[in-house]
């Protein structure tokens, strides 16, 4: 996946602060952002949670969240084994059903990017084209708590081993302690860090840590200044802290891209990632996505789950759309 | 040789002022003894339009003054009628027919009907009102407040205390009124309007119309802009006329009680009040 | 097909079935009416559900007799503490039978199964289960110990919330040792004549709740009837005038829920997702056939453009249609009748001048139906900014500060509720303060529970439902336990008219 992103978008930010990206710019316009309810919020997730999704639409359902899911394996434990396990399954999610289509990522540590790329071989690529791509958090993932160098470095050395996407964490205790512009100028260094040799440019994924900054007002300020700094995606959680992505904060971010969208006509992605375990639970996420932003978002450079439960999950519901009985965990593979 | 008094003329109280009727007419008031004591002021149509008039524009003050000052104003109300107890005695004594002692008792129980509302004004709310945990992150609270303008009929039977018992429950929460007095008796109500006057009290709080009920209780009772009938001495006139008339704006009316309807009670101060309940959404985030 | 035109999701019907005929539920048993019978139909298709008796001026008066026979007989004798048990039950069958009772709304009102199934019903199990509680604790209701309950109850609810409707009635009256005589509404009689099943499977004694059915005849002759000693009723403005009308001289105690035009007022510092939310919430929640909808949009001027653009967005991804969808937003309007006045007037709102947008939506072909629609340019002396529309049409009106928004919220005879959204706590509570309207919303709308004193100031009507106040409205101070200083329960009438 390559050169996602075109245009200027520090020149666009300028334009829209109307100054230089400081704090008291910075402060100034993500403070005057209208602020959330979170009770009216919480609402209207639970609202939309309860569209029925039936048969056909289902079965659309189903199929899309497999193209959108960054199959992720993120523990220190991870081995060469364990990432090609994840990459085959990445390619061919359901053995008894060649029909699946593939996921859109897999999603790994910097220093498992060259065991993924090599063992996608052929397969890895934009998942436009029906390839799978490779996705590495970096940035002192999920802490963020490491110098802008050893980010910039650790970002660097997942796009030279072949990384499409970087996951970064924007720096939460900056961020509460009101220093904007020291998370948006690391946000545009990070996005620098992303280009290659060529031109081109490895997709960022900003990862907010939605659960770290607590009020929906905070999630709704760093979603903006993560678009404003030059993010492609937005991103909940690292998954690593609890609560990792709900629907009521895919939701307000999911209404910043729509915001954004409007005033500036960039289309920014968003990815939820952490807890999200079911299909029940993922086609609450597509229908909140279509209901708020429109079903155009529904494709893999626009809409990403982070997960890797959720894959199995999928998958039996499919085998029971298929076969009209219910199916059990031993005719989906442990991988 | 006895000093040759100098009379009072006795006029409407409205909007704080002393206006004679619009009407221009004036009724005799004998006293027991069939002497004449005075000219009352005969209210018209138009007076009670005018006096609805300035009771919305003194329930405004007065509704959006604290609760604090309106039970000092309402003390102080107490405190200008006990100074001017012997005028009132006489005044009852006179129109009534009855034994200083029973007419200085009345006076006693108006002035003490005062000092009780006075202390209600900071009380109701707390205790009719209050939070209500409702099953959700609300915040809800419901507080009860002035229904607005109130038209009275008061008592009928005597001079000032059933007047006074009738309207001070009625000010306690913030309603301006509009008050017919006693028909037969309607000096004291006059001189109290002068005490009301006195006691910091906003113009157009209470406005006293003297004069037969049955002319101007209609058309009060059919004033768009009358949002409760308090027929508490209505229990002589036609009533249910009154009521029927109040349906059309569908005004709250309370009916007429008797002997005793007007004693005192938290829920004469209730009966002139709106609840409202107030929801606000609630959460850490 | 887009995703976002779901698969269709219906609810099956299977659960609910209607008898093809209803009588009168008089006294325990199932009688005939002497009126002539009318039908009941399903407003999203026009399908006939059931034919229903109409009890004529004798039928009134047989069940009121077996009300006030009930009373004397059986329920005035029963402890607080059985009536609170009566009513637990109750409940606890409502939450049973959950799924059938929203189903049969769904039929007989044509809401959205959603809102039958995630509102209607589980409010109806709360407030029995609210008013159970009281029961045995009415020492504690504010008029002193012992209090008695008035008597006879005549109620005649609407048909916008047929089954909730009909709990607020019922449970506070039972709570407080009252016998009833309900009338549902003409067009939507059919979930309180299943609810008799609830009544007989909870063993209510004979004669404690009645029910007939008609139309406004019958709910005249109910009111009007000498042996009713409480009245309540939920309706229109018009016919709450007239039942206010029918009672003065009377002893009758009453409370009158009826129509609204409720502001919502949006602030330039709003949380605006959230508004825009509340707004559609507040004026398409069940069709727009609300007394407290929010039908009147004040928006601060600096930000309607953005407000309305935003409204439009969001009516457009509504889905209106089939009511027994799962999915459905907005469903058909309650009947013909409604329908026409709906129409009329959006036309008069045209015609004066307002500019009308209305969702783009498919409406189907049989049924009743009107997409949401919303005037701007509205201006303060047109009637769709006045008059109550009871469906789902907004008019947008703006205000520059917030004294002309407090001004112009109350500039209505009316004050059931009224909306606010801010983001400052200071300016919401002052304008709380301000608002003349029974029940304020801050940053939300549309909510309702048991515990929530709910009703309105000047045509609005009179009288509280919910919480302690509903409470109050079904009882009086004990006669022999009034001290001095509580004779003058003021709403309890008393002999003395002098014709």
């Amino acid at each position: 996946m390559t050169g996602t992103s075109i245009e200027a978008p520090h020149e666009r930010a300028l334009a829209l602060l109307g100054g230089q990206p400081d704090d008291a710019t910075l402060r100034r316009y993500l403070h005057g952002l209208p602020g959330v309810d979170a009770v009216g919020l919480e609402a209207r997730a639970a609202d939309l949670g309860t569209r029925s999704i039936k048969t056909t639409s289902k079965a659309w359902a189903l199929d899309t969240i497999v193209k959108l899911i960054d199959l992720t394996t993120l523990e220190g434990a991870d081995t060469p084994g364990k990432v090609r396990s994840l990459t085959a399954k990445a390619l061919a999610p359901d053995p008894g059903d060649r029909q699946t289509p593939r996921t859109a990522a897999v999603c790994v540590y910097g220093d498992m990017v060259g065991i993924a790329v090599e063992s996608l071989g052929a397969a890895h690529g934009d998942p436009d084209d029906g390839l799978v791509a490779v996705a590495a958090v970096a940035t002192a993932f999920p802490s963020g708590r490491a110098s802008l160098e050893i980010k910039l470095a650790d970002t660097r050395d997942a796009v030279a081993a072949g990384a499409d996407e970087i996951d970064m964490v924007i720096d939460r205790g900056a961020f509460l302690s009101g220093r904007y512009g020291q998370v948006f100028d690391e946000i545009v260094a990070v996005k620098d860090a992303c280009r290659r040799a060529d031109g081109t440019s490895a997709s960022l994924k900003v990862i907010l840590e939605t659960g770290e900054l607590m009020s929906y007002d905070n999630v709704r300020r760093a979603s903006w200044l993560s678009i404003l700094a030059g993010g492609d995606f937005i991103k909940t959680s690292t998954g690593k802290v609890a609560p990792a992505a709900t629907l009521p904060v895919t939701l307000l971010m999911l209404e910043v891209v729509r915001d954004w969208h409007t005033a500036t006509g960039g289309r920014i992605g968003v990815k939820p990632a952490g807890g999200i375990r079911t299909s029940k639970d993922a086609i609450k996420y597509l229908v909140t996505v279509a209901e708020t932003v429109g079903e155009d978002w529904l494709q893999p450079h626009l809409f990403r789950f982070g997960a890797s439960s959720l894959l199995n999950d999928v998958l039996l519901q499919r085998q029971k759309l298929r076969t009209g009985h219910y199916s059990g965990p031993d005719y989906v593979t442990i991988d | 040789m006895s000093r040759l008094t100098v009379p009072k003329t006795y006029k409407l109280y409205i909007g704080g002022a002393f206006p004679r009727s619009e009407s221009g007419r004036v009724r005799e008031v004998l006293g027991a003894d069939g002497e004449f004591l005075a000219n009352a002021a005969v209210a018209s149509r138009k007076d009670a339009r005018d006096a609805v008039v300035a009771a919305r524009g003194g329930h405004a003050k007065w509704a959006g003054a604290t609760a604090y000052n309106r039970g000092q104003v309402l003390y102080r109300i107490a405190e200008v009628l006990e100074g001017r107890r012997a005028q009132f005695v006489e005044e009852i004594r006179a129109q009534q027919g009855v034994s200083a002692a029973v007419a200085g008792a009345q006076v006693d129980e108006a002035i003490d009907r005062w000092v009780w509302y006075a202390g209600w004004t900071d009380k109701y709310s707390q205790v009719a009102g209050g939070a209500n945990p409702v099953a959700g992150p609300f915040f809800n609270l419901s507080v009860p407040e002035p229904t607005g303008l109130v038209a009275v009929v008061a008592p009928q039977e005597d001079a000032l205390l059933g007047l006074v018992s009738a309207i001070a429950p009625i000010l306690v929460s913030g309603n301006s009124v509009v008050v017919l007095p006693s028909e037969a008796y309607p000096l004291s109500a006059i001189s109290l309007a002068e005490v009301l006057a006195t006691s910091d009290v906003p113009a157009g709080v209470v406005n006293i119309l003297t004069g037969p009920v049955a002319d101007v209780a209609p058309w009060l009772a059919s004033h768009a802009d009358v949002n409760a009938l308090d027929l508490a001495g209505a229990g002589a006139y036609d009533w249910p006329a009154f009521e029927a008339a109040a349906a059309d704006t569908l005004k709250r009316v309370v009916r007429p009680g008797g002997p005793g309807a007007v004693a005192p009670s938290l829920e004469r101060i209730l009966a002139f009040t709106e609840m409202k309940t107030v929801w606000h959404t609630q959460s850490l985030r | 097909m887009g995703f976002l035109e779901y698969a269709p999701a219906p609810e099956s019907t299977s659960l609910v079935s209607f008898r093809n005929e209803y009588g009168l539920y008089i006294d325990g048993e199932w009688t005939a009416g002497g009126g002539t019978p009318f039908q009941s139909i399903n407003p999203a298709t026009e399908a006939v559900l059931a034919t229903v008796a109409e009890a004529d001026a004798a039928d009134v008066d047989r069940a009121v007799a077996a009300a006030r026979r009930a009373y004397e007989k059986v329920w005035s004798k029963t402890s607080g503490k059985d009536r609170g048990k009566y009513l637990f039950r109750i409940a606890r069958l409502v939450q049973e039978r959950a799924r059938e009772l929203a189903v049969a709304e769904v039929l007989d009102n044509g809401k959205p199964i959603k809102e039958a199934r995630d509102v209607d019903v589980p409010l109806v199990a709360a407030w029995f289960f609210h008013y159970a509680g009281w029961a045995d604790k009415l020492d504690y209701a504010g008029l002193g110990p012992n209090p008695r309950a008035l008597g006879v109850a005549g109620q005649v609810i609407p048909w916008n919330f047929p089954l909730l409707m009909l709990a607020w009635k019922l449970a506070p009256a039972l709570a407080a040792g009252n016998t009833v005589v309900l009338k549902p509404a003409e067009t939507t009689p059919l979930t309180a004549l299943l609810f008799v099943e609830i009544l007989e499977q909870a063993g209510l004694p004979a004669g404690v709740v009645n029910i007939i059915t008609g139309a406004g005849a019958t709910g005249a002759a109910l009111v009007a009837h000498p042996d009713v000693d409480k009245v309540a009723f939920t309706g229109s403005t018009a016919v709450g005038r007239g039942i206010a009308r029918a009672i003065a001289g009377t002893e009758k105690r009453v409370t009158l829920e009826l129509g609204g035009k409720a502001a919502n007022i949006v602030f330039d510092d709003a949380p605006l997702d959230e508004a825009v939310n509340g707004i559609v919430n507040g004026i398409f929640f069940n069709q727009g056939q609300v007394c407290c909808a929010g039908s009147r949009l004040l928006v601060q001027e600096s930000i309607h453009d953005e407000v309305v653009e935003r409204l439009q967005r969001r009516l457009s991804t509504l889905r209106v249609g089939d009511p027994m969808d799962k999915n459905t937003d907005v469903g058909a309007i309650n009947s013909k009748v409604q329908l026409e006045r709906v129409t009329r007037m959006v036309e008069v709102g045209e015609s004066e001048g307002a500019s009308r947008w209305s969702a783009p939506c498919d409406l189907p072909e049989n049924g009743f139906w009107f997409a949401p629609t919303i005037f701007t340019d509205v201006q303060a002396s047109h009637r769709i900014a006045r008059e109550e529309i009871f469906g789902p049409v907004l008019s947008v009106l703006t205000f520059r500060t917030p004294d002309e928004a407090v001004a112009k919220a109350n500039n209505t005879p009316y004050g059931l509720s009224a909306g606010i959204w801010s983001d400052k706590g200071s300016r919401i509570l002052e304008l709380a303060n301000r608002l003349r309207a029974g029940v304020i919303w801050a940053n939300t709308f549309n909510r309702f529970d048991p515990a929530s004193p709910f009703g309105g100031y000047r045509e609005s009507g009179y009288g509280r439902e919910g919480g302690r106040p509903g409470l109050t409205s079904y009882l009086q101070a004990a006669p022999a336990a009034v001290p001095a200083v509580q004779a003058a329960k003021p709403v309890t009438s008393r002999k003395g008219a002098a014709k």
